[in-house]
């Protein structure tokens, strides 16, 4: 019976990847509580390793903040994420922001500059404010509540 | 589950209910030890550190103080200014995870002193702080 449980959980694992609105992260203590305290924790899937290992790399200054974690924690978070990393320059972007991935821009077409000012957002790094399952991994199109109810883009 | 599994899972939560034992009390104490070296009448201040909470440090221009993600009402949720994350509130009157583990403490005051206040906060300050956050008592 163990085997079975076993291979069930190893499928789950290989299934990490976005698929279906669904991004299925491994369970990882340290790098939920870690990146997960001033933004959502953001799915290693989202960015690939380079990327990963680059933005790990400058913690002291992330993205104009201060998020520095000792040695051991970095490493242990450098490895989760290099491991469930994205494997396409679809999520690779210079900036080292998800939101500058050709995946994110594409996935968001539909975002009116409306939407993405409103004070609800303010941020691209703020998923929740319309993806409201998002901490649950459910990133499907029935979990978006656009504040304002707008999507379309729309000029009026 | 044989016993002596159940026994060693009974030594596992004695030794991390020992590692979590520190609680805001003994949290400021420590600080206020360390400040005394320096300044022997140290005495932690709500007083001071509701000041020092309030101020606008002129460091960050979005972050200019405590106040700009931890709101300035500290039984409730704060935002983080630039993602708009919920902070859960910063009293430990109302939310009893905070000021238990100096790690954490020591992670948390590094990193936003230095953002904040452009620099390391003092033993002294970071005790006054969390007299004050365990006194939050008038709004500022």
């Amino acid at each position: 019976m163990k085997w079975i449980a076993g291979l069930v959980l190893a499928t789950v694992a290989v299934a990490a990847y976005a698929d279906g609105g669904r991004i299925n992260v491994p369970a990882n203590a340290t790098w939920k509580e870690e990146c997960g305290s001033c933004h959502i924790a953001y799915p290693p899937q989202l960015l690939t390793a380079g990327n990963w290992r680059q933005l790990m790399s400058g913690l002291d200054r992330h993205f104009g903040s201060n998020a520095s974690l000792g040695a051991g924690e970095r490493q242990e978070i450098t490895g989760f994420l290099e491991r469930y990393a994205a494997r396409s320059d679809r999520y690779a972007a210079s900036s080292l922001r998800i939101s500058d991935t050709s995946w994110f821009r594409r996935e968001h077409r539909e975002v009116s500059s409306r939407t993405w000012s409103d004070p609800e957002v303010g941020s691209r790094s703020n998923c929740t404010a319309c993806h409201v399952n998002a901490e649950r991994g459910d990133w499907s199109e029935h979990g978006i509540r656009v504040p304002g109810g707008r999507f379309e883009d729309d000029d009026d | 589950m044989n016993s002596g599994k159940f026994f060693i899972g009974l030594f596992c939560l004695a030794i991390a209910g020992t590692a979590q034992a520190e609680t805001p009390a003994t949290l400021m104490d420590g600080y206020a030890r360390d400040a005394m070296q320096s300044t022997p009448n140290f005495a932690p201040s709500a007083k001071r550190g509701q000041h020092f909470f309030a101020r606008d440090w002129g460091v960050s221009r979005k972050m200019p103080s405590c106040q700009s993600c931890h709101g300035n009402d500290l039984t409730r949720n704060g935002k983080h200014v630039i993602t708009g994350k919920r902070i859960a509130p910063l009293s430990p009157k109302v939310n009893a995870k905070r000021f238990t583990s100096l790690s954490k403490a020591e992670k948390w005051f590094g990193r936003n002193c230095k953002e904040v206040v452009g620099r390391e906060c003092t033993a002294a300050e970071k005790a006054d702080l969390i007299k004050f956050f365990s006194n939050p008592g008038v709004k500022s």
